[in-house]
Order: C-alpha cells, then structure tokens, then sequence
C-alpha cells in the first residue's frame, strides 16, 4: 500500500538537563548528568532521594496563564512548555485545516501528583472539600486536550498509557495518522512528572530503582556491572509530524524523517523482560520492515537501557538477535544515564535526541560506563560523546505489562 | 464592608480580575465569565474563608458579590 512520507518540523525537550531542546542537547553531548539529589522537598521517609529532576521550571504565561496554572498537573506543564517550542521551530500555526492536525500524547501516570495530594484532601477534609478541578487536573489526556484548545487544533486527539512505551506507542500512532492521510500534521511525544513520595516509594518496593543516596550522578550507569537499579527522570519530548509533501509544499523546514514503527508484547511478565528478547526482536524486526530497510541500514540505536541487571542484558541480546555481526558494528548509546528514566515520556525525549542526533551528526554518549558487563558486549558509546555520519536512527522504549514499541528516524535529505 | 471586601478578594483570585474592577453588583458569570467548575471552586473557597455551608441548590441563586454577602451575613454562626 502506498503511504504518505512523514516528515519532523519541529521538536522539544526538557527534562534534567536542561529546559529547551538546546540546552539539553548541549549537556548531553558534553556527557554531563542531570541527576542529583531532589530540590524543594522534604525527604523524610524517602526510600529514594535523587532523580533527573527539570530545575527553575516556571511555566511562561504566554502559554498557561496564572489562573489556569494552578488548575493542571505538573505533566501539562511540561507538554505545553514543549510544544511551544516546538510549534514556533515548525511554524505550524494557520497552516492547514484545524480539523487535520491533531494530537496523540503519550504519558505513563498522567497527573499521579494531583491524585496523591486530594487523596490526602479527602482523608483530613472530606469528600466537600475536593476540588471541581481536581478530575480535569489529572486525567492524561488533558495535555493533548489543552494543546487542542490553546492552538485550535480540532483533529484527533487522545492520550496513549503504556507505561515506559507510552510517548513511543503515542508517536507510532500518530505516524498511522500520516501515513494513511488522515491528518496533514499531528504533535505528538510525551511528557511525565511523577517525582512523589508516592511513586518513588512504589518502584523502590519493587526493587526497580537505584538506592545511591550518596552518588546519585553515578547511579544511572547502564551496561556497567556495577549497575542496580534506574533512576527517576522527568520531563518531556515533544515532536511535530507532518505529511512531508504538504510540509515541503509550504515550505517547512524539514528536520529529519519518521520511516518506521513497530510494537508488540513478550506475552511473558508482568515487569520483567523476556531474557531472549521474545517480544523485543520482532518490535525492531517489524519497524525495519515497515521502514523497508535491512538491519545493516541502522547507523545509531538509542536503547531503552534503564541500568537495570535484567532489562540490559536482555535488550543487548535482542539486538545482537536482530542485527548479527552489525550489531557490533551499529553505535549503541542509553542516554538515561544522563536524564534518567523519563517513564512515559522516555520515548519522546529520546526520538527527539535520535533526531537531533542524525541532524547534527553526533551520538550522544553513555556516562559512567566503567566497567563494561560482559554480557553487555556492544558498544555503548562509554562516557565521551562521538561524531558519526548517520542515515537511520533508531530508539528503542519497553514498559511494565511486556509492552514494546521501536521507531525509526531517518536523516532527511532533499 | 469589611465582609464584601473579603468576598471581592476571593472573586478577585479566582477570576483573575483585579479587585479594583469588581463592585456589589458585579455578575459572576455575566461579568467575570466563570463557569461551572470556577462557581463550584469559588463557593468552596467561601465555605472555608467563613465557616458558612453554602448548599448546592443554593448556589444558583447567588448571582453577585452582592447576593453572596447577604447570604453569609444571614447564615453567619
């Protein structure tokens, strides 16, 4: 079936590193990590005390005003921040039909913070006292929903939740959208802001995360042997899809090219990931072939790698499963050991790095990769950030319930 | 007064309308556009300033500053 061509006009970022695309890009590349010990809060009972935390973060009026600012979660926060950025670089504004540019939003715990909060209302105040915007101010499609009311976009949108795959799932989505013409644009990605007492206690019940209190710099460290553990990360990355004939038709600036998606499920644990890579091998399988491209075309991989003992061996596995012999040859980087685990927003952050990474031409590194686990025998991109012409990237985002989504960017040429 | 100033000022927040443009007669939702949700938000804050319970049914009636101030000036323990 013949597909339309999906190109990028505009992305954005932020997480720990940094509160623009450039900001972060510049951190990344320079391997500096954004983790450090949690600001304004108190940490009483904290099991976990260090996360990528987004710092000096005041959303700008021009985007929320202060009325409404009160009024959503953190998470819209991000996403409208993002978007902004992004809409201003792909000037999207007026450009088509409202009812063909739409949003797909990926978020993995939506407005948990909220929740946490009136929860605690109910109990001391009772059920009188909650506010009427406490149900708006949570649910995760209210980030798509505002993005809809604040540009006038009456296209489709909904909100994706699969947890680490959520932005991954939401920007395959949107992608469908394109390709199949029924949007001309869709801004899409993901943002997360869960950095609870709440949350953190609950992945550190499951044994998920990293407990160095006292190193938290050192302690996202995937594919090392001392690695025990993810670190918490919040933020967003925010992508703008667009229907490329249209886009060069109006003359955007095209940033690079969404070839090829894939998900599926390992059908195995609730948390773990299957140790071959029964689900993870036919996601990237299946993005190749919708990319119509062979595993050898891969120039950089952008992997999931949480620094967890299990989910770096099996998707090491997964890939060598995948590409063969160019497996070692193909750059592997994880840059959550900068940013963190961004949970749901994980897969926006990181496709707007795969695609800023074939723009300009550089990998983002790997940090505190000291000691390589054996059994992790790529390479990884250790600790120094390196320059490599690239045509194809691609990113890799799993999530708890087995779930796995792959996508593909390409460098966009004229 | 004193009461009717209290009650401007919690207008004032939860309209984001300076208090200096609201008066006794200003309309919450002809004047200061709040709808539904903002209503419900801005009776609660009232309930809590001033100990009063405002009962739902009772709210639709309460149109204005001035409607709001009578009503906790006769409800008032």
């Amino acid at each position: 079936m013949e597909t339309n061509r999906v190109a990028i006009t505009g992305i954005g970022a932020m997480c720990g590193l940094g509160n623009s695309m450039d900001e972060v890009w510049k951190n990344l590349i320079a391997g500096k990590s954004g983790i450090s010990t949690m600001e304004n809060v108190d940490l009483t009972n904290w099991p976990v005390q260090f996360a990528g935390q987004v710092k000096d973060f005041e959303i700008s009026e021009d985007i929320l005003d202060k009325k409404q600012q009160k009024r959503f979660d953190r998470f819209i926060h991000f996403a409208l921040h993002c978007t902004d950025e992004a809409m201003k670089q792909a000037n999207l504004e007026n450009a088509y039909d409202p009812l063909m540019v739409g949003s797909i939003f990926g978020t993995g715990l939506g407005g948990l913070p909220e929740i946490e909060k009136t929860a605690i209302t109910l109990h001391e105040k009772g059920p009188r006292r909650i506010s009427p915007f406490f149900i708006p101010a949570f649910i995760p499609n209210m980030a798509p929903g505002m993005i809809s009311m604040k540009y006038g976009f009456k296209g489709v949108n909904y909100a994706t939740s699969s947890a680490c795959a959520s932005a991954s799932h939401a920007i395959g989505a949107a992608a469908n959208e394109i390709m199949l013409g029924r949007q001309d644009a869709v801004i899409t990605g993901g943002s997360e802001a869960v950095l609870t007492n709440l949350s953190m206690a609950g992945f550190s019940s499951m044994k998920a995360l990293s407990k160095w209190n006292d190193k938290p710099s050192e302690a996202s460290r995937p594919f090392d042997k001392d690695r025990n553990g993810f670190v918490m990360g919040e933020g967003a990355g925010i992508i703008i899809l667009e229907n490329l004939e249209k886009a060069k038709a109006r003359g955007a600036n095209i940033l690079a090219e969404l070839v090829g998606h894939g998900a599926t499920a390992d059908a195995y644990h609730i948390t773990s990931p299957h140790p071959e890579g029964e689900g993870t091998v036919p996601c990237m399988q299946q993005a190749l072939r919708d990319a119509g491209i062979k595993p050898e075309d891969i120039d950089y991989i952008n992997a999931h790698g949480t620094s967890t003992p299990l989910g770096d061996i099996a998707e090491t596995n997964a890939i060598k499963n995948v590409f063969g012999d160019h497996a070692y040859k193909l750059t592997v980087s994880s840059t959550k050991s900068m940013h963190g685990h961004l949970l749901g927003a994980a897969g926006g952050l990181e496709s707007v790095i795969c695609i800023k990474a074939l723009i300009e031409g550089v990998i983002p590194p790997t940090i505190n990769l000291e000691n390589q686990d054996p059994e992790c025998d790529l390479n990884y991109t250790a600790n120094r950030a390196v320059e490599k012409d690239m045509i194809y990237a691609l990113n890799n985002s799993f999530g708890f319930g087995g779930t796995n989504s792959t996508t593909i960017f390409k460098k966009y040429s004229k | 007064m004193e009461m009717q100033n209290k009650v401007i000022a919690i207008v004032s927040e939860a309209a984001n309308v300076e208090a200096a443009n609201i008066s006794a007669t200003t309309s919450f939702v002809d004047d200061l556009n709040l709808d539904s949700l903002d209503m419900v938000e801005m009776m609660m804050k009232m309930e809590e300033e001033f100990g009063v319970e405002i009962p739902e049914e009772k709210t639709e009636d309460l149109k204005t500053i001035n409607d709001v101030t009578v009503y906790l000036k006769n409800n008032a323990n």
